[in-house]
């Protein structure tokens, strides 16, 4: 009898606010659209970042015939001292977090140089002499660059120790701030949602207002009186938060899977897996936000 | 059943208390009329029973229990041991006349069962048997009181609290309401009401309790209303007139 009569009320709710309650469903919708799309662009950071970091290694170069620095006195570094770097490096303290280590000569770095840069201007004075020799570190994890970095800059004959993950931060960065971007926008649309949702909860409890004055002469108890509003703002905000997590399925569907991932092959791009993660997320956030809001909301017709 | 003990109530902007000093024991099975003029406390009084305010000082005692002490949250399960009736009636209008008495037990969570059975009863006592699908505007004024009473006494409380029921009636139908709420009385249901019609009170010659100005001028066993000559004068003094 009480759960009729509670869905009972709830649907009058909805039905007597109609266009209050659209409106709560499209702020709902777009605010957690926001928050998805923030959550979905963190996850390609984290899956760009395990996919770079992985392939990033560690260059230490050594001193040429013209360097002149700290450590490099205008010789090429000799055999031994390359010989002592690898030393440390595979017999050392740091040799457990070193995975690989390869050599790299000049003629070896010429290549290399000209497949990245052959035809453009500074390929023109570029020779092998001109190249440095280098041994080429991986890590055993991304974290150990720093380690190795440290462990091999001051070293004799090494001119400069180059971690190519300082490469790919910008990239990120740039990544970081949109998702940052994402969430600022959603959490503004989130506030937004919630005053909309305890106004319309506000709104129903005025029209109602003589049935809840004669339930609370009569003695029902609070939370009896609660209920239907915080079932009514639950089932806006679910609305709303179904269609976000519909879209958010659609747009990584049709959209980064089906238009981008094509074209961008050498990146990995978030799938339809993480959209499902996403999805029920949206959900939980709208529902408990939009209770909350509701049942502060009702607070002030409780009071006795 | 209801005490009062040196109770009084002071509005914040008025000045002068609604309620002054007020010591009232009210037994069981009593009808009391509450009586006085507009603003002599007398609706105070009564939302004090409900709890619906709070006094200033003093303590109100109601079926066993110390209001003050009573939580919040204990006080619709307090409320529904009290039935109460009001002058503008308080029916909701989408709803038939069976549907408003219903909709007391449905929110205090009692079985179709029950109230297909109680719903049906109590509208015979008093006197609508016949009229349980039709909506309040279809009735009558004296009809709207009588769902509103049997609204009130479906649960059986052991109290009830009327505040002005006949106001809005003329007097034949009025008579007709005091005869339900004597009925009722009869049945055990401790009645107190409130009311400025001395026609009424004379003619039950039950407890009349007179209220002036937040104070108790009068509490008469089995008395009548008799009205103070300040109130007929709106305030005028009598005596420096004399003199």
């Amino acid at each position: 009898m009480r759960l009729q009569l509670i869905s009972q009320e709830v649907w009058n709710g909805l039905r007597r606010n109609l266009s209050v309650v659209v409106s709560v469903v499209l702020v709902t919708f777009i605010s957690l659209s926001f928050v998805g799309a923030a959550i979905l662009l963190q996850m390609q950071i984290t899956q760009m970042k395990g996919f770079w970091y992985d392939r990033a290694q560690v260059g230490i170069y050594f001193c040429g015939p013209v360097d002149a620095t700290e450590n490099c006195t205008q010789t090429a570094a000799t055999g031994e001292q390359i010989q002592g770097v690898r030393d440390v490096l595979e017999g050392g303290a740091i040799a457990p977090y070193v995975s690989h280590v390869e050599f790299e000569d000049r003629e070896l770095a010429y290549e290399h140089f000209m497949e990245q840069f052959g035809g453009t201007a500074s390929a023109e004075f570029a020779s092998p002499e001109t190249m440095n020799e280098a041994l080429w570190v991986r890590p055993s994890s991304p974290m150990d660059a720093d380690l190795i970095r440290e462990a091999t800059s001051a070293l004799p004959g090494v001119l400069e120790v180059r971690d190519q993950r300082a490469l790919l931060e910008p990239i990120f960065q740039v990544l970081n701030t949109a998702s940052l971007a994402a969430i600022g926008v959603a959490v503004l649309m989130l506030v937004a949602a919630v005053l909309l949702i305890s106004t319309t909860i506000r709104l129903s409890a005025f029209s109602r207002k003589r049935e809840l004055g004669i339930m609370r002469l009569v003695g029902a108890s609070n939370r009896f009186i609660q209920t239907p509003f915080i079932v009514e703002g639950v089932v806006a905000a679910l609305i709303g938060a179904v269609l976000a997590a519909g879209s958010v399925i659609a747009i990584v569907h049709f959209f980064l899977q089906g238009y981008v991932a094509p074209m961008l092959q050498t990146i990995a791009i978030v799938t339809i897996d993480d959209a499902l993660v996403v999805a029920p997320v949206l959900i939980g956030i709208g529902v408990l936000f939009a209770g909350v809001a509701a049942a502060v909301a009702i607070r002030r017709y409780l009071k006795i | 059943m209801i005490r009062f003990d040196e109770v009084s109530k002071t509005y914040s902007r008025k000045a002068r208390p609604a309620l002054e000093g007020i010591s009232l024991e009210i037994l069981k099975g009593e009808f009391v009329f509450l009586v006085g003029a507009s603003g002599s406390g007398k609706s105070t009084l009564i939302r004090m029973v409900l709890r619906e305010e709070s006094p200033t000082s003093g303590e109100v005692h109601v079926l066993g229990q110390r209001l003050k002490a009573l939580p919040s949250r204990r006080v619709p399960f307090f409320r529904r041991n009290l039935g109460v009736v009001f002058q503008d009636f308080r029916l909701l209008n989408n709803k038939t006349v069976y549907e408003n008495v219903a909709f007391t037990l449905q929110v205090i969570g009692k079985s179709r069962g029950f109230i297909s059975e109680a719903v049906p009863d109590v509208l015979k006592v008093v006197g609508l048997a016949g009229k349980a699908s039709r909506l309040p505007h279809e009735l009558s004024g004296g009809e709207q009181q009588r769902v509103a009473i049997a609204r009130a006494v479906v649960n059986r409380p052991p109290i009830l609290l009327a505040d002005e029921p006949t106001g809005n009636l003329d007097p034949s139908t009025s008579a007709g309401i005091m005869a339900l709420l004597a009925r009722i009385n009869e049945g055990g249901t401790t009645v107190v009401m409130a009311t400025h019609e001395a026609s009424i009170v004379d003619e039950l010659q039950q407890r009349v309790v007179e209220l002036d100005a937040g104070v108790i001028m009068r509490d008469e066993a089995h008395g009548s209303y008799k009205r103070q000559l300040a109130d007929l004068d709106d305030g005028f003094d009598a005596e420096e007139e004399i003199a």
